[in-house]
């Protein structure tokens, strides 16, 4: 009877940006593609930051910046290394920023991944919304041949498919295709949209056009817990979050709302968002297990792409980049295997991560290997360095008649009463060690 | 301070009323056989509770994300799926 049915060359679960690369990727080619997503629209149930980099996405629709909906271009990073009532920061502006082709913007991915999915159907791919996927359909060998969904008769067959469902990837997980992800190996980050008009941002971040500013914070105000916050200027509004690793959040009692209603109003932040209308409330889990959490990347007859593969690097805020260089090179894998008239056995698809390998997603997870170790079991990088640094610069800073050799010499005493001798070096070394 | 109810109230839902996708497969289990109870401080949305010695669970604003069903790796005990087709959170901006 399968003779009879519609069958795809392929199925893409999910239209997030790696799904979205993907389904465009092979579409484009003109393969046969079938697209599912669960939500009302493409990005009606995505969150993110948001941050685009410029390089993942051009690869794949080069004149992207005449039709997509961009925020801002970002022309300036600022790092702020907090306590409760200060920050010690650093910031890099340039104006180099401001030339095209721009590197990064700032997004809303709700428009963005609608825009996205635009370009996905104009390539050829048929784009169905509102179903979703249950199961995956597999022949007597165990090989992945379909999926079905959530209407009836809702049995689909394709050659080949490509997971992008996500960070919680229910489908591979309960196809045993993956372990369910772990407490340790995901953060939780919530957010708010802030909306103001749009000469207030531009005046309280010095920003003229659109040009943007992002803020990037760690310190007290993820209280003790491995984490980090942002602070993102869209066109009309700010986007205001924070997230930490579920481990940690597990083992204390602040709520994500708290954390942020906290962060909100660190007397640094604060005045940012006077006066702000907060008109929307999200949350999300962030895959920052790294190299060492990864799954198996493909099998008989499936790929995972982005999230659902923990493509995340943490240390550098990359995701939906790192998505849609995987979803691309999940389809180009599944191009040369046409080409060369070849099934999408896995030793086929193993292709697929030697293409990965060979790219920043897996060169830069690897290199950043140790880092979710390192933090987890050094807390001190995120609780004591924060409060040293910043008693250091209010020591340094305030003029009260005491001279400054002796000045330096307290602040000397406090990293080595805090941390010892020893254990300053053995955290020089360990940083260090953990990067390279 | 803004309580997690207001920032609820700003989110757009479309709640398939009297079918919650979200389970819990033994309420006595939370009740007397869990201590951390860790749903209840990392549920984003505040959709879990413990009061009077009883778990509660109200999915109508729930965003999705997942970290209750991930936080309890010990006990497996919530049964999470995506909300049918349509039905649950739809991000504005996302």
């Amino acid at each position: 009877m399968t003779q009879n049915i519609e069958k795809f060359d392929v199925i893409v679960v999910g239209a997030g940006p790696a799904g979205n690369a993907a389904a465009y990727t092979l579409a484009k080619a003109g393969k046969k593609v079938l697209q599912l997503e669960r939500g009302e629209y493409p990005g009606s149930k995505n969150v993110q930051g948001a941050i685009l980099y410029a390089d993942a996405l051009e690869q794949l629709i080069p004149d992207f910046r005449d039709s997509a909906p961009l925020e801002r271009q970002v022309i300036e990073q600022r790092l702020w290394v907090m306590e409760d009532e200060s920050y010690v920061g650093a910031t890099f502006r340039s104006d180099r920023f401001n030339q095209m082709p721009g590197n990064r913007y700032t997004i809303i991915r709700a428009r963005f991944d609608k825009w996205f999915s635009e370009q996905v159907q104009k390539a050829g791919a048929l784009v169905i919304c509102e179903m979703t996927v249950i199961a995956l359909l597999r022949d007597e060998s165990g090989k992945v041949i379909g999926v079905e969904v959530d209407r009836k008769d809702g049995k689909i067959y394709a050659d080949t498919v490509i997971l992008a469902d996500g960070v919680n990837s229910l489908v591979a997980s309960r196809a045993g295709l993956r372990q369910d992800i772990k407490p340790a190996a995901v953060a939780l980050a919530v957010k708010e949209t802030v909306f103001l008009p749009r000469e207030t941002v531009e005046a309280r971040f010095n920003l003229k056009g659109s040009e943007g500013v992002v803020i990037e914070m760690l310190g007290s105000i993820s209280q003790g817990m491995a984490g980090t916050a942002f602070l993102y200027t869209n066109k009309d509004s700010i986007s205001v979050g924070i997230g930490c690793m579920l481990s940690d959040m597990k083992a204390q009692n602040t709520t994500p709302a708290e954390l942020l209603e906290k962060l909100k109003t660190h007397p640094s932040v604060a005045p940012l968002i006077a006066g702000g209308e907060t008109r929307e409330y999200a949350a999300h889990l962030i895959p920052e297990g790294g190299y060492k959490a990864l799954p198996g990347l493909y099998g008989e007859g499936w790929l995972l792409v982005g999230d659902s593969a923990g493509f995340v690097n943490a240390v550098h805020r990359e995701g939906s980049n790192l998505a849609m260089i995987s979803g691309r090179l999940a389809a180009e894998t599944l191009l040369e295997l046409g080409e060369k008239g070849l099934p999408s056995s896995a030793a086929n698809l193993a292709r697929y991560k030697a293409r990965l390998e060979d790219s920043i997603v897996l060169k830069d997870l690897k290199k950043y290997r140790n880092i979710p170790e390192t933090l987890d079991s050094q807390r001190q990088f995120l609780t004591d360095y924060p409060a040293l640094l910043n008693d250091a610069a209010h020591e340094f800073f305030t003029v009260d008649g005491r001279d400054k050799a002796s000045k330096e010499k307290a602040i000397f005493n406090a990293f080595r009463e805090r941390r010892s001798l020893l254990g300053l070096l053995g955290d020089a070394y360990r940083l260090w060690r953990a990067t390279r | 301070m803004m309580k997690v109810e207001e920032k609820l109230f700003q989110n757009r839902y479309r709640v398939d009323a009297g079918r919650p996708h979200i389970r819990i497969k033994d309420e006595s289990l939370c009740n007397d056989g869990c201590v951390s109870r860790a749903c209840t401080v990392c549920c984003p949305a505040g959709c879990w509770s413990f009061e009077e010695g009883r778990i509660g669970l109200i999915t109508d604003g729930c965003l999705e994300c997942g970290a209750c069903r991930v936080v309890c790796d010990t006990h497996g005990n919530v049964d999470w799926n995506y909300p049918r087709a349509g039905f649950g959170v739809l991000f504005k901006f996302g």
